[in-house]
């Protein structure tokens, strides 16, 4: 398997004079194979568990406080920015639900994506990537241990496990927000407020949120690994590994948002 | 230019060398796009001995240790490494044979995120997966004694010397017990006396493990303490090969200035 992925970096080596156009589909083929991997060696034993554990452990970890802050001030912010608009039809009352639909259909798995790919993705990118170019990877191949398995199964999957936990969490940290203003502002107490919120979200809106974070944190993860992992040309690909990273997961995300709200929205009419 | 094809018996400083060939390489072929590396290399590695291979920056040296152990591919030719040719076996044989040849890096290439004894389990581990805690440990605290860095136990990478490093490295490889070494520059980067230090530990390395060793460098203060045998890669082929006074006892231009920048310089 591992000799496989190496000719066909070789294969893109050699190829003389390759123009954009074959260059192009020989990245698609290089991702097709690197992604297809990651479903093999994810569910072919033997398996990493204990480092799965700690990827999970370090990217929930590494992104708790600059999400708690993000959500609580996205929660709040929006729930002020909204106010006006709904005072005009006399419905503030409506601000919990709006601020709750809001934040779990969209903002929250965006927002937490958006922030992980940039904390986590060019992490993962930079981490990879020099250890690639300090011969890491290689080392582990030499002494017969699969770097893919130890390195990108465990990274991709703990992404994938741990941006839905923390989608959910940046949801209430914003609802958290958003009580705050709406207490100050009207003196709603947070029974009343969680009630009112909580009856507005039906079983679609918990689904498609964490199949869309799941996308989300499976993108970050495998952008990410793939970056780092096919890194070369010493401390400046650790760089671009890491730019790379954070570039094409955001815009990724974003095209994964477009086409899950158009996907979701057909179960919504 | 060539030397003529010598009895191996008569080129070893060692006497205990039998005549079974562990490594054979044979017209060896190897090109990055238009830049051909290694033209027609053949060389042959007996059982037991230390060969040298030394030969100027960029002249492909590390490309065909890292053909023996299947990190890259030849374009052509034949490689057999402990009877199996490299090129044509299956993953899984691959990862066997890559079980019996330990291979140091230029650089160490220690994980940088382990402490020295998490980098020395982490192939025993992952290749004898009944193994006990306490086996695991004792053989991790074996090899780093036989290293002489026993001491650094819990230590990070990041807190090693140079010379530590590379022993280090070189512990990590033998913990698999490998019947072959490569070394890819153990002395490049140290001062005089840590290459001492490093060129006695492969020869140790050699007495104690019993393994048939390729050592590649340009060091030749090196090449003259550990090698058994020497070979020049010029122009992409062993044109010299032989003991080390053999080989650099000649007049040719390409072969000269090694000599004389590191002896008489």
């Amino acid at each position: 398997m591992e000799r496989k992925a190496n000719t066909s970096i070789v294969l893109k080596a050699n190829v003389k004079g390759p123009g954009k156009f074959t260059r192009v589909f020989l990245t698609l083929y290089d991702v097709f194979e690197f992604v297809a991997r990651f479903f093999r060696e994810a569910f072919l034993p033997p398996y990493e568990g204990k480092e799965l554990v700690r990827q999970c452990f370090d990217i929930g970890y590494r992104s708790l406080l600059l999400i708690s802050t993000t959500g609580f001030i996205t929660g709040m912010v929006f729930t002020k920015q909204s106010r006006p608009s709904l005072a005009e039809f006399g419905a503030t009352s409506w601000l919990p639900s709006l601020v709750a639909i809001a934040l779990l259909r969209t903002l929250a798995p965006l927002l937490t994506s958006l922030i992980a790919a940039g904390k986590v993705g060019s992490s993962i990118g930079a981490e990879l990537g020099s250890m690639r170019v300090t011969e890491q990877i290689d080392a582990m191949e030499v002494s017969a241990t699969n770097p893919f398995k130890f390195l990108v199964t465990t990274r991709v999957l703990a992404s994938t496990i741990t941006i839905p936990i923390l989608t959910f969490y940046t949801a209430l940290v914003g609802m958290l927000g958003a009580l705050l203003n709406v207490y100050i502002s009207e003196g709603t107490s947070a029974v009343a407020f969680f009630q009112t919120s909580l009856e507005s979200i039906t079983f679609l809106d918990i689904i498609a949120s964490t199949v869309k974070a799941v996308i989300f944190g499976f993108t970050i993860g495998i952008v990410g690994c793939y970056q780092g992992y096919n890194s070369s040309k010493g401390t400046e690909g650790v760089g671009k590994a890491a730019n790379s990273s954070v570039v094409i997961g955001m815009f990724l995300i974003f095209i994964e948002e477009v086409i899950s709200v158009q996907f979701f929205a057909m179960f919504r009419s | 230019m060539q030397c003529s094809d010598p009895d191996p018996v008569e080129q070893k400083k060692t006497t205990d060398t039998n005549l079974e060939k562990v490594i054979t390489i044979r017209n060896l072929y190897k090109a990055f796009g238009n830049f051909e590396v290694l033209k027609d290399v053949n060389l042959d590695l007996y059982k037991g001995e230390n060969l040298v291979v030394l030969g100027k920056s960029g002249t492909g040296k590390s490309v065909l240790i890292k053909i023996l152990v299947g990190l890259l591919t030849c374009d052509s030719g034949e490689v057999i490494v402990l009877k199996k040719h490299v090129d044509h076996i299956t993953y899984k044989e691959l990862l066997e044979l890559r079980l019996k040849v330990g291979f140091s890096f230029q650089n160490s290439a220690l994980y940088d995120s382990m402490t020295v004894a998490e980098n020395l389990k982490f192939p025993l581990v992952r290749n004898q997966r009944k193994l006990g805690k306490a086996e695991v440990n004792r053989s991790v605290e074996e090899v780093l004694d036989a290293v002489g860095l026993l001491a650094t136990l819990n230590q990070m990478p990041s807190e090693l010397s140079g010379g530590q490093r590379k022993r280090v490295g070189i512990a990590r490889t033998l913990i698999l017990q490998p019947e072959i070494m490569l070394y890819d520059e153990p002395t490049a980067g140290l001062d005089p006396i840590t290459c001492e230090d490093i060129n006695s530990l492969i020869n140790e390395v050699q007495e104690r493990y019993h393994t048939s060793s390729i050592i590649i460098t340009h060091d030749l203060t090196c090449a003259k303490a550990v090698g058994n045998r020497v070979a020049i890669l010029l122009d992409g082929k062993f044109e010299r090969q032989g003991t080390f006074e053999e080989v650099f006892n000649t007049d040719d231009d390409r072969v000269k200035p090694f000599y004389d920048y590191n002896f008489i310089q």
